[in-house]
């Protein structure tokens, strides 16, 4: 039983992983696609720049965004921080969590934290992203 | 002015602008110690070397000198039982706005000043620059004592409603419009006697187009530059500071509306991101002072 269950883990986390490969933008915005449905959210590097997360401004259901609008704000008590769409498509829900516990940003960037949820009217944009790889060496590039 | 006793103070202009805020102490030492914004170095020391010039022409005896020294702040509610370890001096005596000449952890001639800008209890503390990173560590070896940043200044002098020189007043603000009245002497209103009076005495107890308020909201932070409307959505001034108070849990901003709009609980609204958020007129300080005043 225990073995059957570490592989069915191993078998889970690998189709987690092959379907939601994250997609990075030079804003530091992620996206990861199933479904049709995009899952936006602000990546590790810039949850830490950000300091705490007071307040998200986030837009309303059926929302409609190009690629690179901006489409919200993440607040610390120091700064506003505008939020860019990575794709071109319709915002279909937002994380109300992050209305009464905003600092989920700060805790589960990846995870809890996530923005918004949205379509992904053009596929071919998702191309012009950054793997984790290459947005692992931006920004070690713009920390030079 | 009673010897060792400081106050703030407005530089200003003959359009009754402010050209700066500043602390000036009459020192024991026959001396006036003034503490001005770094900012604002250049003019405020031009403008004081040219009166200092009108009187000496005149036959006074008063130069200016500038203090090679650099400037801590202890600031919070622990900050005079920290200080009392390393001073003689029994600092109950020493109120709020006064100042002493002393040796503090050691260091020789600083001159501590029960002052701040956080609407806590506290003191600056003149070092000469030679030792002032020798004293922030002699303070920082207690465990009580922490570095603090700009922007977390700029948090506590919002809470205490203090307003900070460049975004809340400057030279096109007079202090009627500032509400910084009680920064002008009795006397200095009758004697009309001070660059800008001609404009800044009558506003006194005639009418102003604007005044700066407080302004509380919950929602998306309120900062600077952004408009405030009426309650009808009409741009009727706009917010000079703001910022998510960590006290409070709520938006605290300052700014400048139409006088007919400024008093306290009016709800007014700000445009945040081009969505209109309601803002209530709120009495400063938003976060009670807690000055060390011996009354």
């Amino acid at each position: 039983f225990a073995h059957s269950q570490v592989k069915c883990h191993f078998f889970l986390k690998y189709q987690v992983c092959f379907i939601l490969a994250r997609k990075f933008t030079d804003k530091h915005e992620w996206i990861s696609v199933e479904n049709g449905i995009g899952t936006v959210g602000i990546s590790n590097f810039a949850q830490e720049a950000l300091g705490d997360v007071v307040y998200c401004g986030l837009p309303e259901i059926g929302t409609k965004l190009t690629k690179q609008e901006e489409f919200g704000a993440l607040e610390s008590v120091k700064a506003a921080s505008e939020l860019y769409s990575p794709l071109t498509g319709e915002v279909t829900d937002i994380n109300t969590a992050l209305a009464d516990n905003p600092g989920l940003v700060n805790k589960s960037c990846y995870e809890d934290g996530w923005l918004i949820k949205m379509t992904v009217d053009n596929p071919s944009e998702l191309d012009e992203l950054m793997s984790e790889d290459a947005y692992e060496k931006f920004i070690k590039s713009i920390e030079d | 002015m009673c010897h060792w006793q400081g106050t703030l103070s407005l530089f200003t202009n003959e359009e009754g602008g402010i050209l700066d805020d500043l602390i000036v102490t009459s020192t024991s030492e026959q001396h006036l110690y003034v503490v001005s914004n770094a900012g604002c170095r250049d003019k405020d020391w031009a403008l004081m070397q040219g009166r200092a010039q009108e009187l000496q022409a005149a036959g006074y005896d008063v130069h200016l000198e500038v203090s090679e020294n650099a400037l801590l702040a202890l600031q919070g509610p622990l900050a005079a039982q920290v200080l009392q370890k390393g001073v003689s001096g029994d600092l109950t005596k020493l109120p709020f706005m006064s100042s002493a000449v002393m040796a503090v952890f050691g260091v020789p001639d600083c001159r501590v000043t029960r002052c701040g800008y956080t609407g806590e209890d506290g003191v600056e503390i003149s070092v000469p620059v030679g030792c002032a990173v020798e004293l922030a560590e002699l303070l920082l070896r207690d465990p009580q004592v922490q570095l603090a940043g700009l922007a977390a200044r700029d948090s506590l002098r919002l809470e205490a409603g203090l307003c900070l020189y460049g975004n809340d007043i400057d030279e096109t603000t007079t202090p009627v419009e500032a509400a910084l009245v009680w920064t002008l002497g009795k006397r200095r209103r009758v004697a009309m006697d001070f660059p800008g009076a001609a404009i800044i005495v009558p506003q006194i107890k005639g009418k102003v187009k604007r005044k700066r308020v407080g302004l509380t909201s919950v929602g998306p932070p309120i900062r600077a530059h952004m408009p405030i409307l009426s309650p009808e959505g009409r741009p009727i001034g706009e917010v000079t500071s703001g910022c998510p108070s960590p006290c409070l849990k709520k938006n605290v901003a300052m700014g400048y509306v139409e006088s007919e709009h400024s008093r306290a609980g009016t709800v007014l609204a700000v445009e945040v991101r081009k969505k209109s958020c309601p803002a209530l007129i709120t009495k400063m300080p938003f976060v009670p002072t807690r000055y060390y005043t011996l009354k």
